[in-house]
């Protein structure tokens, strides 16, 4: 008899499979959570889906979900936010796995740009990078300017002060191309100099989140993006040592995949997101994001003209052509 | 949070979150299990036959693809994520499907990483069928239809488990799911993904429902592995 109950489970079990092959064929997605007042209508599959790839400091803050959440709530339409680094999603795109990338490193993005890959690339906010470290600042390099203190970062650490250790994201995100140009405005050779410096420099190949996370559990100074730290400041006790310095202007740009270049991304989906991004709308929403819940705005939208002028120059205002 | 107990609270914050049916941590365990279910039965669907068909032909090198299917058991799983997508990217072979990143790219790829595992215990599975009840069976002058028949209905506890096996390898790795799927919100996040990005935003609460979640299903599958064991 007991042999009844395992065909029955069998069966059970293959019942399951079958009404789950069938759900995923009448494209009901599992559960497209909107909050009340969002339109829930799914678009079939494809037509309108935009793919963005970006960074980790975007997604850790929160904001791309409330980006999400209002512009599908206007839009029939998916945006789905795949979170890498800003070098890695960049490369995501120059294969053209996605539609647009939102990142935030300049030099890497012109270069995305020259490329041919990446057309009208639009800047949407900027905010500052800082250097958190423990409160009892063991290198005491508060109060520097930001080249200084790497300066003196680097020689404490390589002189085996105590305590001193720095935590570097080391994934080619924005945030580390903006350290290894730290590195390089303090006299150092990144890839001789940093990379080999001792036990102090540690390479985490990790997202914005857990290289914060792990900073603290070590008790180690590491470069974030203001953004970021201030949605996770209440779980670490890092403070922020460094806060001034043009050096740290942190910029976020918007950035389509060139159709041309791969045929088969959605480039109207893509143009439709980023000229809403660089609509008074989008700003505004951009620019109050935070502000609830931090006390201050956690990005600050860049308005024409002053987005032409140093040290942004870059393009925020003008709406990109949508294609036919 | 730096001084209270993340532990004690998120634990508790997480049996909430659970007993509320939170629609998010409801829709990535949906996911999960659409996923990983689906994927377990393409695979089944492909390698149970397979297996038995090399259980019962004799060819030369059969003792090789034994031992290769058996190798592949441990087959790591950032290896079969980062040949899938190089497969599935817009640059790859398969590219023009557009499967990166999408629920079917995840399917297709656990499938692939469970197909090894499906095969090799099926084939184990039939192996393990007495050598005298087949030759019994034989002796009974059964056609060589009815002895494949009573062998792989002999065989079929073995072979369900193999199965169970094989969704609690799927539903429970993390590396070929964040590679191909990208952990995008409402798409592609599973259980797995979903406990890495929330324990990187210390949303620790969330994590551990996740977790438990997770867990639970592990433990629903040994059950039903233990009930079929024990038929």
């Amino acid at each position: 008899m007991k042999t009844n109950v395992t065909i029955l489970s069998a069966g059970a079990l293959l019942v399951l499979l079958v009404l789950a092959i069938f759900a995923g064929c009448t494209g009901t997605a599992p559960g497209e959570n909107e909050t009340p007042g969002a339109t829930t209508t799914t678009p079939a599959s494809g037509a309108g889906v935009v793919k963005i790839a970006t960074t980790t400091s975007l997604e850790n803050t929160g904001l791309l979900a409330e980006l999400e959440r209002v512009y599908e709530g206007e839009n029939v339409v998916d945006l789905q936010f795949i979170a890498q680094g800003t070098g890695q999603a960049l490369d995501t795109a120059r294969r053209g796995d996605v539609d647009l990338v939102l990142v935030h490193a300049p030099a890497l993005e012109e270069e995305f740009v020259d490329e041919g890959y990446g057309i009208n690339p639009r800047c949407i906010a900027y905010n500052f990078f800082i250097i958190v470290g423990p409160e009892s600042d063991p290198a005491g390099i508060e109060g520097m300017d930001p080249v200084e203190a790497f300066k003196t970062l680097y020689i404490a650490g390589t002189n085996n002060t105590p305590g001193v250790a720095f935590v570097s994201r080391g994934d080619n995100s924005g945030t580390h191309v903006q350290e290894k140009t730290l590195w390089g405005e303090a006299g150092y050779d990144y890839d001789k100099d940093i990379l080999t410096a001792g036990a102090w420099y540690v390479d985490a190949g990790k997202g914005m989140g857990d290289t914060l996370i792990l900073a603290d559990e070590k008790k180690a100074y590491t470069l974030t993006d203001e953004g970021t730290y201030l949605s996770f400041k209440d779980r670490l006790a890092l403070v922020p040592v460094i806060e001034e310095g043009t050096e740290l202007m942190n910029r976020y740009s918007a950035i389509a995949v060139n159709p041309e270049k791969h045929p088969g991304t959605n480039a109207k989906g893509a143009v439709d997101f980023i000229n809403w991004l660089v609509s008074d709308e989008g700003k505004e929403l951009v620019g109050d994001f935070g502000t609830a819940e931090f006390g201050k705005p956690l990005f600050i939208p860049l308005y024409a003209p002053e987005c032409t002028e140093p040290p942004f120059n870059c393009t925020c205002a003008e709406p990109v052509p949508v294609p036919a | 949070m730096v001084n209270g107990s993340p532990i004690i609270e998120g634990f508790i914050e997480a049996i909430n979150l659970i007993i509320t049916l939170n629609p998010q941590v409801v829709e990535i365990t949906i996911r999960s299990l659409y996923v990983s279910l689906t994927a377990t039965f393409f695979a089944a669907l492909i390698a149970l036959p397979t297996g038995a068909l090399i259980y019962f032909y004799e060819f030369r090198g059969k003792h090789a693809v034994v031992s290769t299917l058996q190798t592949l058991y441990a087959l790591p799983t950032v290896i079969v994520g980062l040949v899938m997508f190089l497969l599935l990217s817009n640059i790859g072979p398969f590219g023009f499907l557009r499967l990166l990143y999408t629920p079917g790219g995840m399917i297709a790829t656990q499938t692939v990483l469970i197909i090894p595992l499906l095969m090799g215990l099926t084939v184990s599975a039939l192996s393990g069928i007495d050598r005298d009840k087949r030759y019994t069976i034989t002796a009974l002058g059964a056609s060589r239809f009815q002895t494949v028949t009573t062998i792989i209905a002999e065989a079929r506890f073995a072979v369900m488990s193999g199965v169970l096996l094989g969704f609690g390898r799927a539903i429970s790795e993390v590396g070929t799911v964040m590679i191909v799927g990208g952990n995008i919100r409402g798409a592609t996040r599973v259980l797995t993904t979903a406990i890495a990005l929330n324990t990187s935003m210390a949303n620790y609460s969330m994590s551990i429902a996740l977790g438990i979640i997770l867990l639970a299903v592990a433990l629903g599958v040994n059950i039903a592995l233990s009930l079929v064991q024990r038929r």
